[in-house]
């Protein structure tokens, strides 16, 4: 077995988890629940030994480093992360049907990784200014924020699909929405899951600061990217203050959920390809 | 109360706060999509020649320093200074308050309460409960209150200052970027090896920055990748302060030497059709290194001349060259050296070391910046204060003894700022333990 096997059937299992989510909340199938967590966990063990193992052929190849460092790499950490979250809400909250929400963006960021024919899927040497262990302290932080952002507009668009049809008066017990979690639960995990995000993505932003520092001289300026990064980071303060000084919490939320993620896929994705920066090595 | 007036009720409200905050990351948006920096026929060139000068008027070509950039993050600091100003205070009464002397009637009337009744006296249950508190890490005070025993219990009083510690310490980043500002430089220079310098010059304006002692480059080297990627670049540098050496570092990117403040990083470099040449000759010892042109002569101290006469390149970098060298005795040598390496030539009568590359010069960032450390300690900071007001609470717990007739009653209330749910169920499983222990249920 190789990375990239182990990676590809990753794609493949976290399909068929968003599948047996999706069954467990559209049919109300109970039964599946177990089933789903277990299956997921599984996918996550081979996720992660895919990962130690593509780490382990860098080494293999001469010029180890850990595997965090071009477009590929970090849309499976990406992926890993959200699943990460995602097992360890549920085990926290004892709810599944989130897993609707929070699976499907694993499956996509695998997905896009595996298809995309833009993408290079190579094991790589570093280039000199990537060298440094602040550069991977920035990526990892980065993305565990990312990722709780991910699942944050999971939530969001679960709350705005279930305040929905409530306010239609249409659910009850038994339709489809029934088996989601009361409003205000899905209101305090959505900002719970902000607030954790927040810290991680100001950790990130502050560690790459640092990165740029040792490698240039300057810790800020102002490059598409630290610039797209600082606009998220403001969104998300934002958020936090409107529901703490002023009270907002539920729909208005949930779609600040998901504009943040928006600024969030901006920044990651949309900053390489749309505009040039300091961090074009994410285009290869 | 005391009446505020309306403009430092405009400065401290969390409304302008957000309004500001939106402002900024909205228009922050200009400068990722409108390239920064560059000269104004650039603009003329690809926008028009009015958008260029609308751009100019609204600074745009350089809008993160604009008078309305920084207009606004200075807005944004004195939002934060008014607000914490007006709020701080009430905070710190909280975290100093004398919980001891709170409303007995309030107590009860709180959220979380629960009480039992024992015929212990209440001295005994005052120690019996503080005991037990003390135990789990509640450490209590205590304090008769008309015919009634309090007893007080807090964790985590300072949390409450979390939220002014991240406030600060955007103020603090803002100082340490302001000092940077004024007291620092950043400047770059293009350095040949061998070759040395006194002076630097400053980015965007080229103004000529005397550095107050001397940095050589006394080799640069490129190492690849098989593939042929760049996997170092480094440059050898002496410092030298009053004709005296007082600093070697070899540098790559990542990893920059200091001195005085002024700190030096590999950021570029450029090949120069030279090379650079060290001939030893092994018995004296005696070595000499030249620079020369592609496939000129030099004659050397001992009357030995030398030359390149062929050079290999991968791309910008020569990789191997080939070498003519004749000292007084016999023929020519000629041999090839590989980048970098050095080779034995024998002569009649004499061996040699002979080490070749072609001449490079490093492009070194030069930076002083003594604002960055108040920067960074504003980014600890920052994080200290999102883990202190996220993940953590002032917690409290009152007990009241109070004795009437025959029986003591016991009341328990406690309340947290933060993360209620948490506490609501550690408390409930606390008050049943204490209940279980002191109530006359058990006895
Ligand atoms: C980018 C700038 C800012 C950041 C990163 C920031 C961050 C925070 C954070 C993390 C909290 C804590 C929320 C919690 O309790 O969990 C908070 C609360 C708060 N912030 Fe800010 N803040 C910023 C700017 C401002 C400004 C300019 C004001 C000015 C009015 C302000 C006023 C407040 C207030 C009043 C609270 C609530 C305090 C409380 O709960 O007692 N913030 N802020």
């Amino acid at each position: 077995m190789d990375s990239s096997q182990l990676l590809g059937i990753t794609t493949f299992t976290y399909m068929f988890s968003t599948f047996l989510y999706a069954t467990i909340f559209i049919f109300k199938a109970k039964k599946l629940g177990s089933a789903a967590t277990v299956f997921t966990v599984i996918a996550f063990l081979i996720q992660t030994s895919g990962i130690i193992f593509r780490w382990k052929e860098s080494y293999a190849l001469g010029y180890g480093h850990a595997p965090l460092t071009n477009m590929y790499e970090s849309v499976v950490f990406f992926a890993w992360t959200i699943i990460a979250m995602y097992l360890l809400i549920e085990w926290k909250f004892k709810t599944r049907v989130i897993g609707t929400f929070a699976v499907p963006f694993a499956f996509l960021a695998m997905a896009y990784g595996s298809f995309s024919t833009g993408i290079n899927k190579e094991i790589s040497p570093l280039i000199p200014a990537l060298q440094s262990n602040w550069l991977l302290a920035h990526v990892i932080t980065c993305f565990v924020g990312y990722a709780a952002f991910a699942v944050a507009a999971g939530l969001g668009a679960m709350y705005l699909i279930k305040n929905m049809s409530e306010s239609r008066k249409t659910t009850n017990e038994d339709s489809i929405l029934g088996t989601l979690p009361p409003l205000k639960v899905i209101d305090d995990i959505t900002h719970k899951t902000m607030v954790f995000g927040f810290l991680w993505l100001s950790v990130g932003i502050i560690t790459g600061a640092i990165w740029a520092n040792s490698a240039w001289g300057t810790y800020w300026s102002w490059d598409p990217k630290e610039t797209w990064s600082l606009i998220t980071w403001f969104i998300y303060a934002i958020t936090l203050h409107a529901r703490y000084t002023r009270g907002w919490g539920g729909t208005r939320i949930a779609w600040l959920a998901i504009f943040g993620f928006v600024s969030v896929v901006f920044t990651y994705y949309g900053v390489n390809f749309l505009l040039s920066g300091l961090h074009s090595y994410g285009s290869s | 109360m005391k009446k505020k007036n309306p403009v430092f009720n405009f400065f401290s409200s969390v409304k302008l706060a957000l309004f500001t905050l939106c402002l900024l990351a909205f228009t922050s948006i200009i400068g990722t999509i409108i390239p920064q920096k560059e000269s104004i026929d650039w603009y003329i060139h690809n926008y028009s020649e009015i958008t260029a000068r609308i751009f100019q008027v609204l600074s745009i070509p350089d809008m993160y320093n604009s008078w309305w950039f920084l207009g606004l993050l200075t807005l944004l600091s004195i939002n934060l200074i008014v607000c914490s100003i007006d709020r701080f205070p009430g905070v710190w009464k909280q975290v100093k308050a004398d919980n001891l002397a709170t409303d007995l009637k309030r107590l009860s009337k709180m959220r979380l309460t629960s009480s039992w009744v024992s015929n212990k006296s209440e001295e005994e249950l005052a120690t019996d409960i503080s005991n037990r508190l003390a135990g789990k890490g509640w450490k209590t005070e205590q304090r008769r209150r008309d015919d009634s025993l309090l007893l007080f219990s807090q964790k985590g009083a300072i949390t409450r200052t979390g939220v002014y510690i991240v406030h600060a310490s955007i103020l603090v980043i803002f100082i340490g970027a302001i000092i940077g500002e004024l007291y620092g430089f950043k400047a770059s220079v293009m350095l040949p090896e061998t070759q040395a310098t006194s002076t630097a010059f400053e980015t965007g304006t080229g103004k000529s920055i005397d550095l107050g002692f001397t940095v050589r480059c006394d080799r640069f080297d490129i190492e690849f990748y098989d593939s042929g990627m760049p996997k170092a670049y480094r440059s050898k540098l002496t410092v030298t302060e009053n004709g005296k050496v007082t600093q070697v570092k070899n540098i790559v990117v990542n990893d920059p030497l200091t001195y005085n403040g002024i700190t030096f990083y590999q950021s570029s470099y450029q090949g120069y059709q030279d090379f650079l040449l060290t001939i030893t000759d092994q018995k004296t010892e005696k070595s000499q290194t030249i620079t020369l042109p592609f496939q000129q002569q030099q004659t050397l101290n001992d009357n030995s001349r030398i030359g390149v006469i062929n050079a290999e390149a991968m791309g910008q970098s020569i990789s191997r060259m080939k070498i003519w060298f004749k000292d007084d005795q016999g023929p020519a040598s000629t041999f090839w050296i590989n980048a970098g390496d050095q080779v034995t030539v024998e002569r009649p009568g004499k061996k040699y070391t002979i080490a070749g590359k072609q001449v490079y010069a490093t492009g070194l960032q030069i930076a002083r910046d003594p604002g960055v450390w108040v920067v960074y300690i504003g980014c600890g900071l920052m994080i200290l204060g999102l883990t202190v007001a996220f993940f953590m609470s002032h917690r409290r717990i009152w007990v009241l003894i109070a004795k009437e007739n025959n029986e003591t009653t016991v009341l328990i209330t406690g309340s947290a700022n933060k993360n209620k749910t948490g506490f609501e169920t550690s408390f409930d499983a606390l008050s049943k333990e204490l209940e279980a222990d002191t109530s006359n249920g058990k006895q």
